[in-house]
């Protein structure tokens, strides 16, 4: 979910998918012999070095590698890492039977779709000798109650980002109808289908309770709003480029990604729409079937170090849910008012949208309808 | 007296020269087999089944609604339409790949003819060069392309001297002009092969018999690379149909080719029964436009199998 993990052409998923195809016709459905029942492994001595490899399966370019380095130092454990454009991608990689991964990052709302098919591993996180670094707020959270299966990961939240210098129209831009409305030059868009729907939905009016509404009227409105909605460019990966290039002046983007925009170009700013914006959090979990779990579990252990999380979040740009995480954060991160929400703009945040099957199909209706009029 | 004595080698090897065992072929036969045949029936099986009402994949059970949500669409508004999304789509795709096949087709014969009237070491040198660009990834080279076609990218530059706008980049001529320039190479070299072995002499001739500048070209040098040109053709339009990258890359990833929507399915949409279903209208219209190439080729008696 965040725009620093490229999407390295969706190709590539493309690609995956198809493997994934093949390979579900052959394997058939996963038999999840479901993880639940083994956190008492958690509960003896805790492992803190070991040997071997960790297979860990993360978005593009969100995972700082210096840390990785550090962490094969002090524990002896090499980290191999694969990465992906979508929680999409994961989950059908996941589903078609691909095993192999000891690590994976799923965001909010996949981790409980994974959790409901029996794709991750209780292994009790919260017991972990790190787990007591997990923020208070971010414990019990509708998607893993009581942390057992994930560990918080960085989160954010997905606004606009805008070049004031090169785009005088910024300053006019308040809310995600202006934004869908502003017809300027140099409009880049996110190809995500829940947070363009979403923040289309919001535009025409849906309250940030209601996004995963089954009213056709709803989407209709949002449907037509985006009709006149013509960006340059749909796509998820290569935003902080486009935008530090000059390429791109105002943009859908994720707010850690802009905050690399702005260490490159200060004339970058993150707006927040007054309608409210996404929040997601990306979590770490161990699939079932994870050949190395006990690396796994050292390597979700480490993440959740306060010096670690804070040197991670120094690389990607997010705020991460470690507790005592900022006394390593840069101070360039620490008071971008993007990634450190100021006081008056908490209460339009709310939790990504998490639809059931028959609003999540609308929902891509309207994507459909937009990306083929383009 | 020697020479009468020398054993006839020839014999003493196995089978005809030139010729060996069929056996050394079923191999690449299963291989094919497994590799086109079992994924082209796992597309067409799912086309047919439902979509789980979580996560990805199939349930097993027989539908029709795939093929049905092609062309009808049950709007927002309650009426049910004619869904032309996914016609203007396939159209879309149809009209790039058409400009690609009659553009690449226009540069290549010149280029082809240019290659195959050289000395016989540098042809071999051009044909390599023709070749070069497969050395490098395609993902690679789209990206090289991006550079060069970007707003501030070389061209942009050198047009600036002279106050010209230059702005293709993330819109369809940005598209075809890397479609043209991945398929280039499928064009040129089955014309070249044509090429190479046409008898300059016979273009002399009909020289030497009058025959006007246009007229060899139109009578003699175009029928006689006729195979070529059919083979480029295939070569460049069927692949160019289903391409991907080039929209998603230069295009600025807006779903504007079949690819792209197929493979959103299989993403974002997390619909493998309909992404499937596009697929195998894709695969059908393609084998129609193959049928028909073949029939033209065949009515004029050209030798041109392309299934």
């Amino acid at each position: 979910m965040a725009s620093n993990k490229k999407r390295r052409a969706s190709y590539v998923a493309a690609l995956a998918a198809a493997s994934a195809l093949l390979l579900s016709a052959c394997g058939g459905e996963t038999t999840a012999d479901s993880g639940a029942g083994e956190a008492t492994a958690a509960a003896g001595e805790f492992p803190t070095t070991g040997s071997g490899v960790v297979n860990v399966y993360n978005w593009t370019d969100y995972i700082d590698p210096e840390e990785l380095k550090r962490f094969t130092a002090e524990t002896g454990i090499e980290v191999i890492l694969d990465t992906y454009d979508s929680n999409e991608t994961l989950l059908a990689k996941l589903q078609s039977g691909a095993t192999g991964y000891d690590v994976i990052v799923p965001s909010d709302y996949m981790v409980q779709q994974m959790i409901e098919l029996d794709l991750l591993q209780n292994v009790g996180v919260a017991s972990f000798p790190n787990g007591g670094n997990i923020k208070p707020d971010l414990v019990d959270v509708y998607w893993d109650s009581g942390r057992n299966y994930t560990a918080p990961w960085n989160y954010g939240t997905t606004g606009i980002a805008c070049n004031f210098a090169a785009e005088p129209g910024c300053a006019n831009i308040k809310s995600w109808k202006d934004y869908f409305t502003a017809d300027l030059d140099k409009m880049d868009s996110l190809k995500d289908q829940v947070e363009v729907v979403s923040a289309a939905l919001r535009a025409t009016g849906v309250g940030k309770d209601d996004l995963c509404t089954t009213d056709k009227a709803k989407y209709l409105a949002a449907e037509e709003l985006l009709a006149g909605f013509k960006p340059d460019v749909i796509e998820s990966d290569g935003g902080i480029e486009r935008v530090t290039a000059g390429t791109s002046n105002v943009r859908h983007a994720w707010n850690g990604s802009t905050h690399r925009m702005t260490v490159e170009n200060p004339d970058v700013q993150y707006i927040y729409p007054s309608e409210g914006l996404n929040l997601w959090a990306d979590n770490l979990a161990i699939p079932v079937g994870a050949p190395n779990l006990d690396n796994a579990k050292i390597f979700i252990n480490w993440m959740m170090g306060a010096e670690a999380a804070g040197r991670q979040s120094n690389f990607s740009g997010y705020d991460n849910g470690i507790t005592g995480s900022d006394a390593f954060m840069d101070e360039a991160l620490k008071t971008d008012p993007a990634v450190v929400v100021p006081a008056d703009k908490q209460a339009l945040l709310s939790p990504l949208p998490n639809c059931g099957e028959e609003a999540r199909e609308l929902y891509t209706q309207v994507f459909t309808t937009w990306t083929t009029s383009q | 007296m020697t020479a009468v004595t020398t054993p006839p080698k020839k014999q003493a090897q196995r089978g005809r020269p030139g010729q060996s065992s069929p056996k050394l072929a079923y191999l690449p036969i299963i291989f094919l087999a497994f590799a086109i045949g079992v994924p082209l029936l796992i597309i067409v099986v799912y086309s047919f089944l439902e979509k789980p009402s979580q996560g990805t994949g199939v349930k097993w059970v027989f539908t029709l609604e795939n093929y049905k949500a092609l062309f009808i669409q049950e709007k927002l508004d309650g009426t049910t339409a004619l869904d032309t999304r996914y016609i203007k789509v396939l159209w879309t795709s149809f009209y790039y790949s058409l400009l690609t096949t009659v553009v690449t087709l226009a540069l290549s014969i010149p280029v082809a003819m240019w290659i195959a009237t050289r000395d016989a070491r540098k042809r071999n040198l051009l044909v390599a060069l023709v070749t070069l660009p497969f050395w490098i990834s395609i993902l690679i080279r789209t990206y090289g392309m991006r550079q060069i076609v970007a707003d501030e990218g070389p061209i942009g530059k050198f047009l600036g001297i002279f106050n010209i706008e230059w702005s293709i980049l993330y819109s369809p001529p940005a598209t075809i002009l890397g479609l043209i320039y991945v398929f280039l190479p499928f064009m040129i070299l089955p014309i070249y092969a044509s090429a190479e072995r046409f008898d300059f002499r016979l273009a002399e001739a009909a020289y030497d018999l009058g025959a006007k500048r246009m007229t060899v070209v139109r009578r003699v040098i175009l029928p006689s690379i006729r195979p070529g040109v059919i083979s480029g053709i295939a070569l460049v339009f069927i692949p160019a149909l289903g391409s991907f990258l080039q929209s998603d890359m230069l295009g600025g990833g807006k779903t504007n080719m079949v690819a792209n929507v197929i493979a959103n399915n299989f993403g974002q949409a997390r619909n493998w029964p309909f992404g499937s279903a596009l697929a195998v209208l894709l695969i059908v219209l393609t084998l129609l436009f193959v049928l028909i190439m073949q029939g033209a080729a065949q009515r004029r008696g050209d030798k041109v199998e392309l299934v």
